[in-house]
């Protein structure tokens, strides 16, 4: 099937929709939550005309576990939600973890703690789209900053999805969600668009854990010619339970390796000014919006400032921020929220780099005249050397 | 296919505690198999967390093992998004009624294709006999030693009122009958419910005077009523006996039937233009 290129004026929350179905999702089950509410509305129409299916839960404990089941009948299958849908969201999302079912979250996040302000812009779930699932395992999260992020991105996220059999964490904020802005609806190379690994051997052989050299196992749809025992308990290759300390010890490994191994592939970056930056904002999402305004406003008075822009979340990275660590003479982490992102950025600081947040959580997005005076206070504080 | 085929047997001896009813219903499941003919391939056995939760584990067809209360919706998922596969999901009372108890409503007023068989053995079994959702009152459970204060679900009642296609209650010491009904709701176009009361001697039968797995068994025998012989007796004595027998079998189209006609008209819709 070929998509026809097309130029639309719509919001981030009504391209993601498209993007999904031009990477293939044909079932998704949400319960509608503000800010994320469009993708549930959109998806009702989009995807019956396209043969797929929408189905409405009673709760989002529910609509997860739905996703993960059409996911696993062999439907690319995905969800939306905001904070704290996403926080009931949580339990099965570590399912899709340990069963290793491709599925797509979208988290148009919102403030809180619990209800928060239920229609205002935030950032606050950075750390949850991370640990929110309980165990260790690895994941991959994108974060866009446009409504075309919310199209192209969303085939990033299934391709991702399906290639490395794992839920992929969409994480969106109000800003993006609901901006409209021109989005153009990419004709897509159906080569572009990946598929589940499938396997090849004879049906008795297949075991649904069973990894090929790559380190990704093949999984069959249920209905195939081979059997399929996905669980959510500790498993063995064949997917019965087992609880034997070195299995269990291999396949946890294995859930963050998978990832992690793979941090060249998955992780994005985007750079502006970065060649001759002497302070650099390291932003993502809607905050990525006010930091580039704030870096031309800057620049028109002179002054060297860049933006690394993280399109992937998690993996964190950890190569691209080190870089603007050694390159610049401060580092700047505008986020709203109370700085949890600039944790990360922290971490990797082995290079006594000044690094300062703008933090705001009070339901308005950071604006550029904020982040120009923090700018402003860089330069006059900081005892580094600024060309 | 026999319906010993459709058991894993290098995972036997069953997990289950000497004189659990589980067994018994899943043997019951398997001769139903048998007699439909089910293919491994054609078949998801989905469960949830529990005794009865394990019961995948001696299944030879596709499984899924999800959390504790959910079984359903994953259940729907696998479904509706393949509405070719014999869905057939296994709860508890734990499970199915009380953590899981939202989905088991909606499961039936959605009327997805699906069967759900929940072995309601009145406590949860796999943690140490607490009481759950459908422990009788003033039984006594590892959690409730004083005597039960609240009241059980009358579950069969529950989901028939909640718009199930199919809805019946029978019990390990009347396994024939329980079987019959097991055949009948996997047959059914539609939501499909069994609730199986089960023994659970260890936790259930030791706190309350039957400790040996015959002393529940009897127990079943001497507490149960038909439909019809049930509407003679008062509210009162209603509530301790076990009602037995087929609640509801209509014809109702299922969510998978009227969502293509959905996906027709939005088809259509779209070609009309945007």
């Amino acid at each position: 099937m070929t998509h026809k290129q097309d130029i639309r004026f719509i919001q981030g929350n009504v391209a993601m929709v498209e993007g999904a179905i031009a990477a293939g999702a044909r079932f998704y089950a949400g319960y509608p939550i503000t800010p994320s509410s469009e993708v549930a509305e959109m998806s009702s129409i989009r995807l019956p005309q396209e043969g797929g299916l929408y189905v409405q839960m009673e709760d989002e404990l529910a609509s997860m576990a739905a996703i993960i089941g059409a996911s696993a009948s062999g439907k690319k299958s995905y969800t939306a939600t905001s904070g704290p849908g996403f926080s009931l969201m949580q339990e099965n999302l570590g399912v899709a973890v340990m069963a290793e079912v491709p599925c797509v979250i979208i988290n148009v996040q919102r403030s809180g703690p619990s209800t928060g302000l239920a229609t205002k812009p935030a950032q606050g779930d950075f750390m949850q789209s991370r640990w929110g699932t309980h165990g260790d395992h690895g994941i991959i999260v994108l974060s866009p900053s446009t409504a075309q992020d919310c199209y192209d991105l969303m085939i990033d996220a299934f391709n991702f999805s399906e290639k490395y059999r794992t839920p992929v964490v969409f994480l969106a904020d109000e800003i993006v969600g609901h901006i409209r802005e021109k989005v153009i609806i990419r004709e897509i190379d159906e080569n572009k668009i990946v598929q589940r690994k499938q396997p090849k051997c004879k049906p008795e052989e297949y075991q649904t854990f069973m990894q090929d050299e790559d380190g990704i196992a093949p999984l069959a749809p249920y209905g195939s010619d081979y059997i399929v025992r996905l669980s959510g308990s500790g498993h063995d290759n064949k997917g019965f339970p087992c609880s034997r300390p070195d299995n269990a010890d291999k396949f946890i490994r294995h859930y963050t390796d998978k990832i992690e191994k793979n941090y060249k592939d998955i992780v994005k970056v985007r750079k502006y000014n970065l060649e001759d930056s002497d302070i650099t904002l390291v932003t993502f999402g809607g905050s990525t919006r006010s930091s580039l305004e704030a870096m031309n406003m800057a620049r028109e008075e002179g002054m060297k400032v860049g933006v690394l822009q993280l399109v992937t979340l998690w993996p964190f990275a950890e190569d691209e921020v080190k870089e603007v660590l050694i390159n610049s003479n401060a580092v700047i982490v505008p986020e709203m929220n109370l700085g949890q992102m600039i944790g990360e950025v922290q971490k990797l600081n082995d290079y006594r780099t000044p690094v300062l947040g703008i933090n705001k959580v009070n339901s308005e997005p950071i604006t550029p005249k904020e982040i120009l005076d923090k700018i402003a206070e860089v330069k006059n504080e900081s005892t580094r050397v600024f060309g | 296919m026999k319906a010993q085929e459709y058991l894993v047997k290098e995972k036997l001896p069953l997990f289950w505690c000497a004189g659990c009813g589980n067994g018994s219903v899943l043997h019951a499941i398997l001769r139903c198999f048998e007699k439909l003919n089910y293919t491994r391939e054609n078949t998801v056995v989905v469960t949830g967390i529990g005794c009865w939760g394990k019961a995948d584990d001696y299944v030879d067809t596709n499984t899924f093992h999800g959390t504790h209360g959910r079984a359903l919706a994953f259940g729907t998922g696998i479904k509706l998004a393949n509405p070719e596969l014999n869905v057939v999901v296994l709860m508890g009372d734990g499970d199915g009624a009380t953590i899981g108890g939202n989905h088991l409503i909606h499961a039936a007023r959605r009327n997805v294709d699906v069967t759900a068989i929940v072995v309601n053995n009145l406590n949860y079994g796999m943690t140490g006999g607490q009481y759950s959702g459908t422990t009788p009152h003033e039984k006594i459970t590892s959690t409730s030693r004083y005597g039960h204060i609240e009241h059980g679900f009358d579950l069969s009642g529950l989901v028939a009122a909640a718009g199930a296609s199919y809805v019946s209650r029978g019990t390990t010491y009347g396994i024939v009958q329980l079987e019959k009904f097991i055949f009948e709701a996997l047959q059914k176009k539609g939501f499909s419910f069994v609730e199986a009361i089960s023994q659970c001697p260890t936790h259930f039968g030791r706190l309350n005077g039957m400790k040996k797995p015959a002393d529940m068994l009897n127990w079943f025998k001497e507490n149960s009523v038909s439909i019809s012989a049930a509407e003679k007796l008062t509210q009162n004595e209603r509530e301790n006996k076990f009602v037995l027998g087929n609640f509801v079998n209509k014809e109702n189209e299922d969510y998978s039937t009227k969502y293509l006609r959905v996906i027709n008209d939005a088809k259509k819709s779209k070609e009309g233009g945007k």
